[in-house]
């Protein structure tokens, strides 16, 4: 344990994501060693990134403003979503320069190891979203793991009665992992290869 | 396939060894305590990845060191690999193949095969399912290593879905509406994937039976019809749903040379199975039905042999286990000696192994000196002398056996042609 604002320090660093005890510690004392003007800089662009960006309340994609770049984008296509399980998703999507339609991000997967059950994801907002019947096809872009598996079936299974195509990234995706580990190329051709599951 | 040479640095007992090994039979003498089952424990993780006898890596790792080095070279054919395998608790495992990189140690897998047989192998006949599950999901892998990757997602799904009937049984009202579809949702994972765990370990069992009966046969030398028969939960799940007549015996036909019932069959079952349990299920949290519940039942002359085979009986059994799972995975056997004494309940004209028709998920033909290392430890002081004789005939023509002993007199002569004395970590060969 170290004095007062060191150990805060550590503690708050290491309820990151990834972070461990030995990691927070690391950086802590890189922190500490580091020049007052570098450190300032860190946390002006901590502090800024709260006060600026929020989440698109029409997909749940991060935004600088109540609509996220993908949404505000006139060129792009009403009649095709795809749903995936982060904003970090929707990057690695966008780098393939495959996909011209519109996004909508769940918040996560269903996962009750985790207490994460399908109220807990933005799927009321998905399905308000094809209520006007102009979205032609949903694709279902959530990881090719288990939970993700589990998620994009649930999902089928409510909007395939409601009349619209819905089709899953073809397999072929690193099986087990997350999306945005997936290269471009793979995931480029999952998207191309996707198969609908009903419509 | 046979080792060439196994080097170690800080594993167990050994700061450093260097043995070269030859084809055929070699053994491994020396007293209690000296290092024998070390050495084939390290052989083993070279092809499995994890010990036969401790579940996590640190002891793995001689007391004081960080971690552990096994090396080994590996002739297949007229080819030879070197595999380095550093094992370092807490920490990922890396490896390294040829000359190349570092890398993932699960790029090994499937360079060495082995198949180990040791005094712990008894907990197969006097233990729990699991260890009777392990066997059966680990012939499943080495027959098809990829289905290691359905394993683990089957294994997940029944995770999550046992988390879901907790946070189910623990509102205590009627379920809503959406608990249901998400229930349902889970159900198909678990039915689609246990379908397919279920159908490979039902062909892989079928595979085994005669293997077995005729293994038990010559290391007890008896008729002792050792059979094998697979306990399914979905059985019991649809009989106690007064649906007997469906499945009664169906999930492993009586028939050892009956085709079993194909994934997409199994798949309806387990659904159907899984809505009988419904209420139960919820009422206690668990998944119940699937094969994560399954049992592979050892009988021994119609009896069970947990619970009833005595001491040398139920060590035979383990024993004939090891020696199948090898023939299965295409290690040799004297000539005709397996097929000679098979003795099927049945009276079959033929012996299963060699004019099978029931599908397999695996390719029978494994290649050229694919044949696994056979591994023998303390296996010849439990015997009698006859019955070492016979197993001594048995494994003699393997490309390659492994054998450890305490007493050099216990092992035949056949097989001490290539001696090892073990003292206190060091190897040295015997002149
Ligand atoms: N991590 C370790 N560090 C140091 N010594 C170890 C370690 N793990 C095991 N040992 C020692 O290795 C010895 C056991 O070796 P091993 O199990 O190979 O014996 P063995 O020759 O097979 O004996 P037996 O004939 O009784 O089966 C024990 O003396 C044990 O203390
Ligand atoms: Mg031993
Ligand atoms: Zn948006």
């Amino acid at each position: 344990m170290y004095e007062g604002a060191v150990q805060d320090l550590i503690d708050e660093l290491g309820r990151l994501p990834g972070v461990g005890p030995k990691s927070a510690q690391r950086i802590a004392f890189h922190l500490l060693a580091a020049d007052a003007a570098d450190v300032r800089r860190l946390a002006d662009a901590l502090l800024e990134v709260k006060a600026r960006v929020r989440f698109c309340e029409v997909c749940g994609n991060v935004a600088e403003s109540e609509r996220c770049r993908v949404c505000l984008d006139p060129r792009r296509s009403d009649e095709v979503i795809c749903v995936v399980e982060e904003p970090k998703d929707v990057v690695a999507i966008e780098r393939t320069r495959e996909f011209r339609g519109r996004y909508h991000v769940l918040g996560g997967a269903i996962n009750p190891i985790e207490n994460v059950g399908p109220d807990d994801l933005r799927i009321k907002e998905l399905l308000g979203r094809l209520a006007d019947g102009r979205v032609q096809e949903v694709i279902l872009a959530t990881d090719p793991n288990v939970e993700g598996e589990a998620t994009a079936t649930y999902l089928a299974r409510l909007m395939v009665p409601m009349g619209v195509t819905v089709s899953r990234l073809a397999s072929g995706l690193p099986v087990g992992g997350d999306l945005e580990y997936a290269d471009e190329v793979t995931l480029g051709r999952a998207f191309e290869g996707r198969r609908v599951v009903g419509r | 396939m046979y080792i060439s040479h196994l080097s170690l640095l800080d594993f167990r007992s050994y700061a450093a060894v260097d043995v070269e090994l030859e084809p055929g039979p070699n053994a491994f003498v020396g007293r209690n305590g000296q290092g024998k089952t070390n050495l084939v424990e390290a052989i083993g993780y070279v092809a499995t990845l994890g010990s036969h006898r401790v579940a996590n890596d640190a002891p793995l790792v001689r007391a004081g060191a960080e971690r552990a080095v096994v090396r080994t070279r590996i002739v297949r054919g007229d080819r030879a690999s070197t595999v380095e395998l550093e094992i370092t608790p807490g920490r990922a495992n890396r490896a390294r193949i040829n000359r190349g990189q570092l890398g993932r140690s699960r790029d090994v897998l499937g360079i060495l095969r082995t198949v180990l047989f040791a005094p712990e192998d008894l907990s197969l006949v006097k233990g729990d399912p699991d260890g009777r599950r392990k066997l059966m999901d680990q012939l499943v892998v080495q027959l098809l290593p990829r289905a290691a990757g359905l394993l683990a997602d089957y294994d997940r799904v029944i995770r999550q879905r046992s988390a879901l009937l907790k946070s189910m049984r623990a509102l205590r009202g009627p379920l809503s509406g959406v608990d249901m579809s998400t229930l349902e949702v889970w159900n198909a994972k678990a039915a689609q994937l246990g379908a397919q765990v279920l159908a490979m370990r039902l062909q892989v069992v079928q595979a085994l039976r005669p293997e077995v009966a005729a293994a038990y046969d010559q290391v007890s030398e008896s008729d002792g019809h050792a059979e094998l028969a697979y306990r399914s939960s979905l059985e019991t799940a649809l009989s106690d749903a007064a649906r007997p007549d469906d499945v009664a015996g169906s999930i492993l036909p009586a028939d050892p040379r009956a085709v079993p019932p194909s994934a997409e069959e199994l798949e309806r079952l387990l659904l159907d199975a899984m809505a009988a349990m419904r209420a139960q299920e919820v009422e206690r949290g668990v998944s119940l039905v699937g094969p994560h519940r399954d049992d592979l039942v050892l009988v021994l002359g119609g009896l069970p042999a947990k619970g009833y085979a005595s001491h040398g009986e139920s060590w035979s059994f383990a024993l004939a286990l090891r020696l199948a799972s090898y023939r299965l995975l295409g290690g040799s056997s004297p000539a005709g000696a397996m097929q000679e004494s098979t003795a099927l309940p049945t009276g079959l004209p033929t012996p299963l192994s060699t004019g099978s028709t029931t599908p397999r998920f695996w390719n029978d033909d494994f290649g050229t000196g694919a044949e696994p290392v056979l591994i023998l430890d303390d296996v010849f002081a439990e015997l009698d002398l006859r019955r070492r004789v016979r197993l001594a005939e048995l494994v003699a023509p393997a490309g390659q056996v492994l054998i450890t002993a305490a007493v050099p007199d216990d092992v035949p002569s056949g097989l001490m042609a290539t001696r090892f004395d073990v003292v206190t970590g060091s190897v040295t060969r015997a002149a």
